[in-house]
Order: structure tokens, then C-alpha cells, then sequence
């Protein structure tokens, strides 16, 4: 392997890498605004540039190619004093907008200032002024002022969204970002570019002024939207889902995630109609009640009925361990084979960049850890018809709200004589139910998705329940939680009595027979890994921030 | 047993503590024919000068609008997190400013930090101690009780000008 010199160090590249990429993968990250790994090189910031010897000038890092025996210098004199004056010229026409900036605490110009500015200007003269307000699209805001015209968002559209919306008009100091006349920004990924857009030119409506990103905190977790379950960090304050932003796997989303994921997945958390508690039916009204009361109602229905008057409806949107204990308390506790779950599909949603047409995280987990019928049992079409014709009188329903796809459902499931749901907020089906639990949402559990390529990925709780607990259960911790008493109201904790699918199972399983007793979800995921094939030898540690495969071979459809 | 002497034996004069007496009643008189500094407080009320760190008030402009844009860096630098900002957008020019803004005077200790830290002299240490809350809710003060009319905190106001 070629090898060049890098600070002293000697390092190996490939060839055909240029110094930047070369040092990234050493761990040396050389300065950059406008380059970024996944996009083609501009090479117009001039922030990168790094002194070569032998080279007459510096060269930036982004576009020269490391050769063999190369000696480059990232922190010598020379480079410095290139850096401190590339800052100073891009502070000259920059506001003074940090305090109402969105991007302040994780702006790169900002970081930079601090890092490689001198600190001070020389630039005494009345700054350019340019809009500051241009909605781009509904979605997101241009700060004219702001902008860098580094080009990151040019060629995110280009390139990556394929869809080009955005270009420089103008030059010098007058030059700005504007949309195609007669066309807007809304390529259905473009919010990455509020993610890229390495000052605070391009924000994000949807979360403007919000928050301060030093007072959230953020987890890992995986986007519910689609099937392709793309990594996300869930950034919390308050106890209050406030964003959702990709978060980088190459194997699955590389840097991005889709618009809809991004806005549309995570408000319901919070929402006003959330399943606060147990509820059950009690002369004809739904009326909250304790735990202990809505399992032991659930236990004694069930028992009352015979096991083939019973059906069990899983779900694609509820993950592996909670799906595995369902299919588990149907065909070992009630000894019922009548079980499936609904599949949903929106074919116009699909392309070839990130959106599936599956639109539920994990279909594939609810398949293979079992809520599939079993041997002579009735599939989902079946169990309608098993209603309507009266040989099926019970139905068992966890985090799916099949009536608000199929609203012809409603007077079917009218005629059952025991409906129990799981629902995370009070929707149509919950509405009909005579039991309902409620199940926390993918922000308040544990557990694992798996993608329509066969892997499994971790979700972990970022809003705490009255079953969760911040510290105790190990969730990530802001300032703020960190040190707010019940008597701040910034601490207030916004807690909904919700549980993960899976632990209200095993308490009406216990509560029948005895059976399906787990504390720990870790334990589900080990029975997971010994009872299903594809599953083997897999645990959470291996599974880590990145997902594993599973032991599966899936045919790569077209979408 | 032996009597121990003292190292100093009194004089006669300071024996019989007439001079002393009369050295320490001079200074009482001298006291009384000096100018009072007591106050008879709660009718007389102390206003502090400007140098005064008194309860933490938001600057009102003339318009009636908070100068405030929210930025949350008092929040953020204050040492007992008494301070809680929400922002929200406005039309107005400063495009941000605070739907919400409290600071719990339990909490707080008078350090002065978030008016220092402050980018656009929005919150300024008032001359107001008086400060008596029967239960908890009552020391959080809102935007209703902290927002002070920019008029009425001039002299702070120049007086931080002098030693920025
Ligand atoms: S883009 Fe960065 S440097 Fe510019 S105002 Fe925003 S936070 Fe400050
Ligand atoms: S808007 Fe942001 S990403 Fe686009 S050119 Fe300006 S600074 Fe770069
Ligand atoms: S004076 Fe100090 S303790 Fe009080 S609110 Fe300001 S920063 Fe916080
Ligand atoms: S530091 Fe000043 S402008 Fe910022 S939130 Fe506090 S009072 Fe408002």
C-alpha cells in the first residue's frame, strides 16, 4: 500500500484517495465546510487547505490526491495562518446571529471561529445585508445572510435527491442560493440539507426556535416510518420529542433520512389523544382503571372463550421481542393458531434512494418471530371472515389500528364479544375495544426492528413512563433532567402510564397460566435467538448502534 | 500551691477603669452626633446604588416588547438553573423571542452571570430585594412580574456600559 506522511505519521492510503479522506479514515479531521464524503468535490471553502512540502503553495485537502511519499502538514505555521485568514474572510459579511441562530452549539463556523479564528476582525465596514427569511419550502427556512455558499445544498439536490432545485445566482459578495424560477424546494429529502448546510442558512421549520441543542438529549434509535429503518438520533427535552435526524450507517441510510420520517414519525409521542393508563368497557364507555384490574379482566375473558373462538392480530409497527411474546402467548398460553397481522403497502411512496413501499419498520421481524398463522390456522383475511361469520367471537390487537385503514372493519369488529387492544394513542379501533392497553411508543422502549433487508436494528427509550425511569433504566440525560427537581417546571415530566407490548403480555400471561415470566427484555431477545433460526447467536451487544444481520438471504427487489 | 503571677499586672489606673469608662462613653457620645445610617425599614425603604445586584429583571423597550431574542444563553450560563427560556417566532426584526420566559428566585443567587453573559443587555440585575413567597409556585416568576420598563433601569444600564 502507498503510504505518505501525515504530521509526522506515516499513513496508508488507497489510491486514488485525496489527503482529507485519507486522514478521516487516520482519524485526523482536516477543516472542511463544503467537502463532505458522500458528495462531489467544490473545493471552493478553502478552509482544507494544507501545506505539502515541496509543493510551491498550500493545496486543499479535498481535492489534491495523496501520493506516494507525500509529506503534508495540518497544523503548521503556514497552514494556520491560512486558516485564521480563511475565517476572517468569511466572518466579514457574517451577522452576528448566534444568539436567535438554530445552528448555534453545532455550527461548524461557529466551532471553527473558536478553533482557527484570530478572534478579532479587521473589517470595520457596514456588512451586507440579504434576506433573511425565505421560506425555500414549507419545510425549510433560508437565511440569505447566513450562507457560506459553500454549495453542499446544490449538490445534495443534485446528487443525492436527484431532483436539482437550488443554484447560486449572483456574484461576490451578492451571491446567494435561490430555487429554479417556478420551482420549490420538495424533493422528499430535502430537509438533509438543513443537517449539511454547515452554518445555520437552512433550518429546519418544523423544529425553528424550538430548542437550543445543548439543552436536548439525544439517542440512538431507528426511524418508524418505512421499512428501511433508518438509523435517527430521537433528540429529547423536557421529556418531549422535539427533532429526529439521521444518523450515519453506511449499510442502511448512509448520512440521510426522508422528510416524511423525519417529520411525521414522532409528534403522536406527545400528542393530547396518548392511551394514558388502562382502560376498559363498563356499561358500554371506556373508563381508566389500575393495572391490576384491566389484567385481571383481560385474563378471565380470555379464559372464558374456547381457543378457537380466539384470534390474534400482531403487528408490523410493534418490534421482534413484542411481536415473539404475542405469537408465544397465542399458540403456548391460549393455544390458538389463528394469528397474523396486516400488511401495509403504498406502492406510490417507493424510489430508489431510500423510501420502501413497505410502509412499516418491521414486517419482516413481526414474519419470522411468528405472528404468521400456524398449522390450519386463519390468516388476517380469515380472522375478518372467522367475525363476520361468528366462529371467531374474541380478537386480540396490539399497536395496529386496522380501522383507520380498512374502515369497513368497524361494524365487523362490533360483533365480537371480546376486543382487546394495545394502542399507544386512542384511535379508531381502540375506540371499539372492551380492554385497552397502553402500549409506550418506539421514544419509551426497548427492543429491535428488522429492515426489509433482514437487519436488525436496536430502538432505544428516549421519554421516559411511569414505567421508565431516566437514570435507573440508563436512558441518555440532559442537563436539565440531570438536574431538575419535581418543583421545576422545565422538569415537568410530561410522563404517560404506557408499557411496552411485550411486558403487558407476560402480566396477563402470568396472570392465566403462570407462563412467559420476563423482567428483562434481553431475556425475550435471548429465547428470540434460541427459538428462531435466523435469529442465532445473535444478542444486543452484537447488534450494538449499527445493527447486524440477520442469518437471511433476502432477494434485493427493484422497490 | 504557689499563686501564679500574672505577666501584666493592671496599673492603678486601669484599676479602677474610670478612664476607660470615660474613653468609652466619649465614643458613644461621638456616635450619637454622628449622621444615622439605620433605616426604619419596611416604612424607610434602601435603595441600593447602581452597583446593586438586586432580583434579575428583563429589559421592556419603549414599544412595550421584551428586548429579549431568547437565546437562552442566561439560561444555559446560570449556576443554579434558575432561568427557563422558550422560544418562539416573531414578525418583528429580532425574528425570535421568548414565549416563555421564568427564573425561580428560590433558585437563584444573585451572581449577576446571566446579565453578564447577556448579548443584548436583556436581563439586568434590578435594585429590587424584596422578595417573600409563602410556597414554591410564587418564586417563579414570568415575563408579567420580570419584564421592567428600560426607563426605570437606566442607571444599571450605564453602569455595566462602563465596565464592558
Ligand atoms: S451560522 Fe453559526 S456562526 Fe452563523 S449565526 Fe448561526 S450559529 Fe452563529
Ligand atoms: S445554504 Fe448552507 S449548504 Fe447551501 S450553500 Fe449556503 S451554507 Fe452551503
Ligand atoms: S443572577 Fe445568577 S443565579 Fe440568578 S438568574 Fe442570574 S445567573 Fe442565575
Ligand atoms: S441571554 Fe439575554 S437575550 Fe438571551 S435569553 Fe437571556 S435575557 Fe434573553
Amino acid at each position: 500500500m502507498p503510504k505518505f506522511i501525515l504530521d509526522g505519521k506515516e499513513i496508508e492510503f488507497n489510491q486514488g484517495e485525496t489527503i482529507i479522506q485519507a486522514a478521516k479514515r487516520y482519524g485526523t479531521d482536516i477543516p472542511h465546510f463544503c467537502w463532505h464524503p458522500s458528495l462531489s468535490v467544490s473545493g471552493n471553502c478553502r478552509i482544507c487547505l494544507v501545506e505539502v512540502e515541496k509543493m510551491p503553495k498550500l493545496v486543499i485537502a479535498c481535492s489534491t490526491l495523496a501520493a506516494d511519499g507525500m509529506v503534508v502538514h495540518t497544523t503548521s505555521p503556514k497552514t494556520l495562518a491560512a486558516r485564521n485568514a480563511v475565517m476572517e474572510f468569511l466572518l466579514i459579511n457574517h451577522p452576528l446571529d448566534c444568539p436567535i441562530c438554530d445552528e448555534a452549539g453545532e455550527c461548524k463556523l461557529q466551532d471553527y471561529a473558536y478553533l482557527h479564528g484570530v478572534g478579532e476582525s479587521r473589517f470595520n465596514e457596514e456588512k451586507v445585508h440579504k434576506d433573511k427569511r425565505v421560506p425555500l419550502s414549507p419545510y425549510i427556512m433560508f437565511d440569505a445572510e447566513r450562507c457560506i455558499s459553500c454549495s453542499l445544498c446544490i449538490r445534495f439536490c443534485d446528487e443525492i435527491a436527484k431532483d436539482p432545485e437550488l443554484t447560486f445566482v449572483d456574484r461576490g459578495d451578492r451571491v446567494t442560493i435561490v430555487t429554479y424560477p417556478g420551482e420549490e424546494m420538495d424533493n422528499p429529502y430535502s430537509l438533509n440539507t438543513t443537517d449539511i448546510c454547515p452554518v445555520g442558512a437552512l433550518t429546519n421549520r418544523d423544529f425553528r426556535f424550538r430548542a437550543r441543542v445543548w439543552d436536548m438529549s439525544s439517542t440512538k434509535s431507528v426511524c418508524v416510518g418505512r421499512a428501511r429503518g433508518c438509523n435517527t438520533e430521537v433528540w429529547v427535552r423536557n421529556n418531549e420529542v422535539l427533532r429526529l435526524t439521521p444518523r450515519y450507517n453506511e449499510d442502511v441510510n448512509s448520512y440521510w433520512m426522508c422528510d416524511h420520517g423525519r417529520i411525521n414519525t414522532f409528534k403522536f409521542i406527545n400528542a393530547k389523544d396518548r392511551v394514558n393508563g388502562p382502560y376498559i368497557r363498563k356499561e358500554g364507555t371506556l373508563g381508566r382503571v389500575s393495572w391490576q384490574e384491566a389484567v385481571n379482566r383481560a385474563a378471565s375473558e380470555l379464559r372464558s372463550f374456547n381457543k378457537n373462538e380466539i384470534a390474534f392480530i400482531g403487528s408490523a409497527y410493534a418490534t421482534c421481542e413484542d411481536n415473539y411474546l404475542f405469537s408465544r402467548f397465542a399458540s403456548s398460553v391460549i393455544g390458538s393458531v389463528n394469528i397474523d397481522f396486516m400488511r401495509r403497502e403504498d406502492p406510490s411512496f417507493a424510489d430508489d434512494i431510500l423510501r420502501r413501499s413497505d410502509i412499516t419498520p418491521n414486517s419482516l421481524g413481526a414474519e419470522l418471530v411468528g405472528v404468521i398463522p400456524g398449522k390450519h390456522g386463519l390468516n388476517i383475511e380469515g380472522i375478518f371472515n372467522g367475525i363476520n361469520e361468528g366462529k371467531i367471537k374474541a380478537l386480540y390487537i396490539i399497536e395496529d389500528d386496522i380501522v383507520e385503514v380498512r374502515p369497513e372493519l368497524e361494524n365487523l369488529l362490533t360483533k365480537l364479544d371480546l376486543l382487546i387492544v394495545h394502542a399507544t394513542n386512542m384511535n379508531k379501533t381502540a375506540a371499539l375495544a372492551d380492554v385497552v392497553f397502553p402500549a409506550a411508543t418506539y421514544a419509551e422502549k426497548n427492543g429491535t426492528f428488522i429492515n426489509f433487508r433482514g437487519r436488525v436494528q436496536r430502538i432505544r427509550p428516549a421519554v421516559e413512563t411511569e414505567d421508565l425511569e431516566r437514570t435507573i433504566d440508563g436512558m441518555s440525560v440532559s442537563r436539565l433532567d440531570k438536574f431538575g427537581t419535581m418543583y421545576d417546571s422545565w422538569a415537568k415530566k410530561n410522563r404517560h402510564d404506557a408499557r411496552s407490548t411485550w411486558k403487558i403480555i407476560s402480566l396477563i400471561s402470568l396472570a392465566i397460566s403462570g407462563e412467559l415470566k420476563y423482567n428483562l427484555i434481553e431475556d425475550v431477545f435471548d429465547d428470540i435467538a434460541k427459538s428462531v433460526k435466523e435469529f442465532k447467536e445473535l444478542d444486543y451487544d452484537m447488534i450494538g448502534e449499527f445493527g447486524a444481520k440477520l442469518n437471511i438471504d433476502i432477494k434485493e427487489t427493484a422497490v | 500551691m504557689a499563686v501564679k503571677k500574672r505577666k501584666k499586672d493592671l496599673t492603678f489606673l486601669e484599676k479602677i477603669y474610670i478612664p476607660e469608662i470615660v474613653k468609652g462613653l466619649s465614643l458613644t457620645l461621638k456616635s450619637m452626633l454622628k449622621p444615622k445610617f439605620t433605616l426604619k425599614y419596611p416604612e424607610e425603604k434602601f435603595i441600593p446604588p447602581a452597583s446593586y445586584r438586586g432580583r434579575p429583571v428583563l429589559v421592556q423597550e419603549e414599544n412595550g416588547q421584551e428586548r429579549c431574542v431568547a437565546c437562552g444563553l442566561c439560561s444555559r450560563v446560570c449556576p443554579s438553573l434558575a432561568i427557563e427560556v422558550l422560544a418562539s417566532e416573531t414578525e418583528a426584526e429580532k425574528e425570535r423571542y421568548p414565549v416563555k420566559f421564568e427564573i425561580n428566585m428560590i433558585r437563584c443567587i444573585f451572581c449577576g452571570l446571566c446579565e453578564e453573559v447577556c448579548p443584548e443587555e436583556a436581563i439586568v440585575m434590578s435594585k429590587d430585594y424584596e422578595m417573600a413567597f409563602t410556597n414554591r409556585e410564587e418564586a417563579i416568576y414570568g415575563k408579567d412580574k420580570l419584564l421592567v420598563p428600560v426607563s426605570q433601569l437606566q442607571d444599571r444600564i450605564e453602569f455595566l456600559r462602563q465596565y464592558k
